[in-house]
């Protein structure tokens, strides 16, 4: 049975028809059309689909878009925004959030399917850790998986946008 | 036809234009009215392009900028980039004015035909194809400069795409903007240095510039559009429906629907079953109605061959043996092995088991087909469009009409069926991907009349793959007094690769018969000098006994290394050797390829990457349930040669190891982009501690039942190596392969260092923490 829903994605609210028990990713991609999150396993075990949800990473694959009605939702696209929320700058003119910059600087992207995730559980793990140990990197990690082998740069890249987000990102 | 953009570019500048990603569906929604707008069936695919013109892979456009098309796709390891960097190098421009465009059989220019993107050959075996375009093309332009300037051709230089000459400027894009070159050359390639391109000493980029990606920005930002993104205006979701797991090759992959419940799935709304044959899916308006529908629909299907379940996988193999189903063919043979091996000084050997693997991209395979009377559009991440998909995609879609309308009622000529690509996630070989998922959507797209999207679930991606072959080899050799390798005895138990997808004989096509099974020649001790060698190759029999196979990166490699370099390490403790000072007395320093040398400047090089101090293997004596071990192997691929050393910890009470870090250099000639090349070689690295320490597919007595990440794990991030990568450039080489080279004899270090660590041996991959705890258990290990 489809319902009309209200969805709070990035800043915006959105106005969507999906039935109740719709995972919030299929409404993401085919109704709102955004291609951070993406279809991996439909089983929350390996984070392609990631979102923030209230500034906590959840899988979007899983969760039911009825018991996200209302609350914050946060894709790879709304980054920048976010980034621009937290060190108070004008949301208008959001350059990329320092994760999404590291990623570019130390080349971490293979494929690059994986990737949202792996961006929204930093974002998710920088929020609360200001300045992560490596072994807090490496465990808050852990729910992700990649198969190009991208591990080794996300650690350093991660260690890179704290560093920035740390100086305001200057 | 001149300054008609290609509707990708056209797209990527709507998205810089729109900043937004809501714009990217319609950007495709818009391929098929901009190729009419221009005069351009969109169905039609009269690619490939000329193979001798410039204009097939290149095009200057007036703001000085070029497009390139290579042929090759971007599968994540930047070899589009250094192409593009070929191509900059030849012409005398930054990389960063070139622009790599995707792969397409038709549109405006469709792409030329430069083979698989493949066997890690985009450098290789592209590069050469697109120098030679390029440097054609830059002679075209110097003749055109020449004149527009009025300045002999010998006086011009060229920096940044800028011709000068006599006081005079003029750019490339002045001179030939958007129009076409209509150069064509006899033969179709320029190696490396090969006049009329550029000596390999005047280069400013190639092999030097540490060029960054520029897709990376697309990729972080959440803009890019994967095959997964692709929408098309009245696109339906399809799901397939097969048993959750293949069976073996032959019935097993035609599975038969011997009853199909409909009343199942009355309870969603809008979803057509569709059944062709013995192929079955299910389509729908809404994705997560037709993922429902295809979990929900009750079918009783045909059961699979009986096989030997993954425990008894091995002695299966040997039973075929005993009873003559497992032909023998000698691979290679010098010398006289028999009698050398019965008067070497010492003599070791053993068993060596690894098990099938799978491809498993993070993302599963997807296709949009869109498919009429006569035509079809496919919108995917293929790897070879021209060679398998388009031929393979028309044959399915003939053989599906044949069912549906009648005999002969359609027909989908191969210039007909377009292939459009996307990016997909990562598969590193000839994953199912490539062909099946298409079939899948072509096949659904056709029955319901309407464009459908395809995306396979986890349990049909894990289930259904064309997986690493299980392979079980049979090694033995022997040294002499002095510490020389003189004897190598090796059999490998191998299936043949799969030919035939199950959508294809769900559609009636007939199974091929496999072929041979590998019989891996080139890793089986041939990195050192041997002088009686034989290597013999067994075939099981595939049909029904075993799943379908094919390319998994580095293929056979991993599996002969594992074998045959813990066998040369055994050799070296025997002979009270350090495992590298051993390696290096007995190295090969023969011809490979073009160059010498090759396989004792990969083993030196990692030896001093890793600082290695030499010492025979378990001679530190260690307690506690932490023991540390070091080792070292050699392997390679696709013509280049690797060295690895593996830091490892293993918890000898749980039997898990974690390997702390990875070393690797590689020789693969000339490489293009040294900074891509080790962030390829450090993924490669990464994907073989995978395989070699977690990846196994599980099976029972008829089907695959690793059907997600619990069933198939990965290496976690938790338990990753650091890695060192050495690019060994050999400007004096033609490139060659690097992509699979650092996969090949991972797992075999990694096995060298747990026999440092604890003086055991491991004779079975992957080294699992359950495996590994049995195998100390057994040889008596007490912590």
């Amino acid at each position: 049975m489809a319902s009309k829903l209200k969805l709070k994605v990035n800043g915006l609210v959105h106005s969507v028809t999906a039935s109740l028990d719709t995972p919030l990713l299929y409404v993401l991609h085919n109704e709102l059309h955004l291609h951070g999150p993406r279809f991996g396993c439909g089983l929350a075990q390996c984070g392609a689909c990631s979102v923030l949800l209230d500034g906590k990473e959840i899988r979007s694959c899983v969760t039911p878009v009825a018991a996200v009605s209302g609350k914050a939702i946060t894709t790879l696209e709304g980054l920048p925004a976010l980034w621009a929320k937290e060190r108070g700058a004008a949301a208008s003119s959001p350059a990329l959030h320092p994760l999404q910059q590291a990623w570019i600087d130390v080349q971490v992207p293979h494929c690059g399917y994986c990737q949202n995730g792996m961006m929204i559980q930093a974002a998710d793990l920088l929020s609360t850790t200001k300045n992560p140990t490596e072994d807090q990197i490496r465990t808050a990690m852990n729910g992700h998986l990649c198969r190009c082998g991208t591990y080794p740069r996300i650690l350093t890249a991660i260690k890179q946008a704290a560093a920035v987000m740390a100086k305001g990102g200057k | 036809m001149t300054g008609l953009l290609h509707e990708r570019e056209f797209s990527r500048k709507t998205f810089v234009k729109g900043g937004g990603a809501m714009i990217v569906g319609l950007s495709l929604a818009g391929t098929a009215g901009r190729a009419q707008a221009a005069g351009i069936d969109p169905f039609a695919s009269p690619g490939p392009g000329d193979p001798n013109a410039v204009d097939s892979f290149l095009m200057i456009h007036s703001d000085n900028t070029a497009s390139l098309r290579s042929g090759r796709i971007e599968l994540g390891q930047g070899s589009t980039t250094a192409l593009r960097t070929i191509a900059a190098e030849e012409l005398d421009m930054d990389t960063d004015q070139i622009r790599h465009i995707a792969f397409d059989t038709g549109g405006p220019t469709p792409s030329p035909n430069t083979g698989n993107t493949g066997g890690s050959t985009s450098i290789s075996q592209g590069g050469p194809l697109v120098r030679k375009a390029a440097a054609e093309a830059k002679q075209s332009l110097l003749k055109l400069a020449s004149v527009a300037l009025g300045v002999p051709v010998a006086s011009l230089t060229v920096s940044k795409g800028v011709v000068s000459g006599g006081g005079k400027k003029i750019s490339y894009g002045e001179l030939i903007g958007d129009k076409l070159f209509n150069v064509r050359y006899t033969g179709t390639t320029l190696k490396t240095g090969e006049a009329p391109a550029k000596p390999v000493s005047q280069y400013t980029q190639v092999g030097i510039a540490r060029i960054p990606r520029d897709d990376i920005p697309d990729i972080v930002s959440g803009v890019k559009t994967y095959a997964a993104n692709v929408r098309v205006p009245g696109m339906l979701h399809g799901r397939v429906v097969r048993p959750r797991g293949q069976g073996a090759y032959g019935d097993g992959i035609n599975p038969v629907p011997l009853k199909v419940d409909e009343s199942s799935i009355k309870n969603i709304p809008d979803v057509k079953i569709v059944r062709v044959g013995n192929f079955l899916g299910v389509v729908a308006p809404k994705e997560y109605d037709a993922i429902q529908a295809a979990a929900q629909l009750k079918v009783a299907w045909s059961d699979p061959p009986k096989i030997f379940d993954v425990g008894n996988l091995w002695r299966g193999m040997r039973e075929f043996d005993s009873k003559g189903q497992a032909p023998a063919r000698i691979a290679f043979n010098s010398g006289n092995v028999d009698s050398a091996m019965a008067s070497a000084a010492k003599t070791w050997g053993g068993t060596f088991k690894y098990h099938y693997q799978m491809h498993a991209p993070i993302g599963p395979n997807v296709a949009v087909a869109d498919v009429t009377e006569n035509s079809a559009i496919i919108y995917s991440h293929v790897k070879n469009g021209y060679g398998v998909t388009r031929p393979q995609i028309s044959a399915a879609l003939n053989s599906a009409a044949d069912l549906l309308y009648g005999k002969g009622a359609r027909v989908y000529d191969q210039s007909r069926v377009r292939v459009v690509y996307y990016e997909g996630a990562s598969s590193f070989g000839g994953g199912a991907a490539h062909v099946d998922n298409g079939e899948t959507a072509a096949i659904m797209s056709m029955a319901v009349g309407a464009p459908v999207r395809v995306q396979w679930m986890r349990w049909d991606e894990h289930g259904w793959d064309n997986y690493g072959p299980a392979t079980m080899w049979d090694v033995k050799g022997g040294i002499d007094g002095s510490g020389n390798l003189v004897a190598w005895d090796a059999t490998s138990f191998g299936m043949a690769a799969y030919t035939k997808t199950p959508s294809e004989v769900q559609v009636g096509q007939p199974i091929p018969t496999p072929g041979n099974g590998p019989a891996d020649t080139t890793y089986s001790g041939t990195q050192y000098n041997i002088p009686n060698r034989r290597i013999v190759g067994k075939t099981v029999p595939v049909l029904n006994n075993y799943f379908k196979t094919s390319t998994l990166r580095a293929p056979n490699a991993m599996q002969t290394c594992f074998a045959n370099e813990q066998v040369v390490d055994h050799l070296a403790y025997l002979a009270g050797m350090d495992p590298y000072q051993f390696r290096l007395k007995n190295i090969s320093t023969a011809q490979v390829n073009d160059g010498f040398n090759q396989w004792r400047d990969a083993l030196v090089a990692v030896a001093k990457a890793a600082n290695w101090q030499p010492r025979v293997a378990n001679s530190v004596k260690q307690t506690g349930d932490i023991r540390k071990g070091r080792g070292i192997a050699m392997g390679g691929f696709a013509g280049s040669q690797a060295a690895n050393v593996a830091d490892i910890e293993v918890n000898v009470k749980t039997g898990k190891i974690v390997t702390k870090h990875m070393a690797v250099a590689v020789v693969a000639g000339l490489m293009a982009g040294p900074a891509l090349a080790e962030n390829n070689m450090s993924g490669a690295l990464i994907m073989g501690v995978s395989r070699a320490l977690h990846e196994e597919v599980a099976f029972d007595k008829g089907r695959v039942t690793s059907l997600d990440w619990v069933g198939y794990p990965l290496l976690r991030f938790k338990d990753h190596p650091s890695v060192t990568t050495v690019v060994v450039q050999r400007t004096d080489l033609q490139p060659t392969g690097n992509g699979e080279p650092p996969t090949a004899a991972a797992a075999a270090a990694i096995a060298n260092a747990f026999f440092d660590a604890t003086g055991v041996r491991l004779y079975e991959a992957p080294m699992t923490a359950a495996r590994v705890r049995a195998t100390l258990k057994a040889a008596g290990f007490t912590a």
